[in-house]
């Protein structure tokens, strides 16, 4: 089942965070790789912005309608392209393109590649992500392009909080301030996992929010794991945009969320479940858009 | 044998800077971008009239790369800039995942390319970027001979879909294209025509070559020169039909050996027409200080050295 366009209120989104999961777990399952641990971390934002949050393009029948272009609406760009399961699931979810493909993911000549790219032509891929610290710069230039056309509508980047490690990013930290791009809103995914280990263990990031405001950010903090407070602080965002400073949103998340044995530790972040962990995995999470 | 002249010396960097002046005014969408090289990339004109489509993004190549491939969303078509290391190998992931993989409508306008960037030495004379980027798939390489076939060919680049690797350079050189002439990517030129040898030059060699063709006719030697101001995609018809002719070549360009245009040119032979080929090239090495003519000379980028190679080419035709 696919969901046509409908601002939802923040109540009905648990129902669809929680078929995102399954398709999740079942796609890396699917092929035996992929990045559940993020990807379920990440599933309650994701819903949140494509079916609440984001203004979208849309035919007549409330259908998405998707464009390379997107002017005229919100565009999202998922720097961690890793977590790509949660991406391509909500995107098949809101309509881009058809529920069965998820199928594919990962496998030969699918337009669900490992990581997000353009040359299969997937409805909502606007740039390949994958080689990290790339996409808060893409995004600051979609933004720039839209103060450029006199488009209001905003950019909006998840990164990875391992991720901010990239020098790169840091480049486009201090960039999107002292041009003024107060139409972006950047998230970072606060799990304080990445492969090798903690977070603050492998190379400590420390004080992120600190960091942002340092560089001319309006800083949010935010439990991206609580729908209510997601909804709440992207409204807020939305709202402290416009005034001149970019919004960057510190989103705290448990890697692996809504399955207990993929929670509370980084062994989740690449691995595919067997088919006895798919089994427990699916029993925590309600099927209520039906399977792929 | 058709002979070239010019009436002045000018600096291929400044035929971009004309060339964007000129899209400025013609082309609502072009933007261009700058990493703290505005003066070195002579884009003082295009920012005065353009103020509003000009974005400094300071010593951050990596970021400006983003930046610019986030542009082309909106129909933009950003030209990014900076000197040809700093818009190569420093930010080759960048311009690989989210120009070149992602197809983006961007345009990477680099300067100082090669020896002939002088004093500064080797840390900024880059031998390697036609290499890495003409490895990247979809990827246009261009590099222009004088001041008029770069103005020409920055302005071609614009009306072009996809992305764009243009590279020029800081020395003055003889500007002998007419200045009417369109540039046409990919579509090589001949500029004289011979049954001896065939030389295939690019960028600053160009003129290097025409040079060698004089002193080459003076020995009796008739050189066919060919410009390949595009290196990727690039001109295979051109290059067969003047090896067909003269059986042997040499190529001449101001760039490392490892993958410049002679191993494109060596490429194409030995797929489609195996014949002897000599290379003027940087032989795996670094550059260093020194004037432009002091590096050309000493890494054996000249018209004697073209010369010498054509000499030994021929003598190894069967």
């Amino acid at each position: 089942m696919i969901l046509k366009n409908k601002r939802m209120e923040t109540s009905e989104l648990a129902k669809v965070a929680s078929q995102v999961r399954r398709d999740i777990v079942r796609m890396v399952h699917g092929v035996a790789s992929g990045h559940p641990g993020g990807s379920l971390g990440c599933t309650d934002v994701l819903v949140s912005l494509y079916f609440q949050a984001m203004n979208l393009k849309t035919d007549d029948q409330g259908s998405v309608v998707f464009d390379m272009s997107g002017s005229g609406e919100d565009l999202f760009f998922l720097s961690n392209g890793h977590i790509s399961p949660v991406l391509y699931s909500v995107l098949a979810r809101r309509g881009y393109f058809p529920v069965s493909e998820l199928a594919t993911f990962r496998k030969l000549n699918s337009r669900l590649q490992g990581h997000p790219a353009t040359a299969e032509h997937l409805p909502g891929i606007r740039i390949a992500s994958g080689s990290l610290g790339q996409g808060l710069s893409v995004a600051a230039g979609a933004a720039y392009g839209k103060k450029i056309r006199n488009d209001p509508h905003r950019v909006y980047c998840l990164m990875g909080d391992g991720e901010q490690q990239e020098g790169q990013i840091w480049e486009a930290a201090a960039f999107i301030p002292h041009r003024k791009l107060d139409n972006l809103i950047a998230i970072i995914d606060f799990n304080g996992q990445q492969i090798d280990g903690p977070t603050d263990v492998v190379l400590n990031n420390r004080d992120l929010g600190a960091k942002y405001e340092a560089f001319g950010w309006t800083v949010l903090h935010m439990d991206g794991n609580n729908l209510e407070e997601v909804a709440s602080t992207l409204k807020a965002a939305q709202e402290a945009g416009g005034q001149g400073a970019p919004v960057c949103i510190i989103m705290k998340t448990e890697m692996g969320q809504g399955v207990d044995f993929m929670m509370h530790t980084h062994k989740w972040h690449g691995t595919a479940p067997n088919n006895e962990q798919l089994t427990a995995a699916l029993a925590q999470l309600e099927e209520t858009l039906s399977d792929y | 044998m058709k002979t070239y002249t010019f009436t002045e010396k000018k600096d291929t960097r400044s035929g971009f800077g004309a060339g964007m002046a000129e899209l400025g005014r013609s082309h609502p969408d072009v933007v261009a971008l700058c990493a703290d090289l505005v003066a070195s990339l002579k884009l003082d004109t295009f920012i005065k009239e353009n103020p509003d489509r000009f974005i400094q993004c300071g010593i951050a190549e990596a970021n400006m790369i983003g930046v610019a491939a986030g542009l082309t969303l909106n129909g933009l078509i950003p030209f990014a800039t900076t000197f040809a290391n700093f818009g190569s190998s420093r930010v080759l992931d960048q311009i690989r995942q989210a120009v070149a993989y992602s197809n983006k409508n961007v345009k990477i306008c680099v300067s100082h390319a090669g020896l002939t960037l002088g004093e500064d030495g080797a840390t900024h004379q880059v031998l390697e970027d036609i290499s890495m980027m003409k490895a990247l798939p979809g990827m246009t390489v261009i590099n222009p001979c004088d001041f008029n076939q770069t103005k020409a060919a920055t302005i071609a680049i614009a009306d072009y879909e996809g992305p764009v690797y243009l590279r020029f350079g800081r020395p003055v050189v003889p500007n002998f294209t007419p200045a009417d002439q369109p540039f046409e990517i990919g579509k090589a030129i001949l500029l004289n025509e011979g049954a001896d040898v065939s030389i295939f030059a690019t960028g600053h060699m160009v003129w290097q070559a025409l040079e060698a063709g004089k002193l080459l006719a003076e020995q009796g030697v008739e050189a066919e020169i060919t410009n390949i101001h595009t290196i990727k995609p690039l001109d295979k018809e051109a290059i067969l039909a003047s090896v067909s002719k003269t059986g042997c070549a040499v190529t001449a360009e101001e760039h490392q050996m490892n993958g410049g245009l002679g191993d494109s040119v060596a490429q194409v032979l030995a797929l489609n027409h195996p014949a002897p080929l000599e290379m003027v090239a940087v032989n795996d090495s670094f550059g260093e200080s020194g004037t432009p003519e002091q590096l050309m000379e000493k890494y054996g980028l000249t018209a004697a050295s073209i010369v010498a190679k054509a000499l030994a080419v021929i003598q190894r035709k069967k």
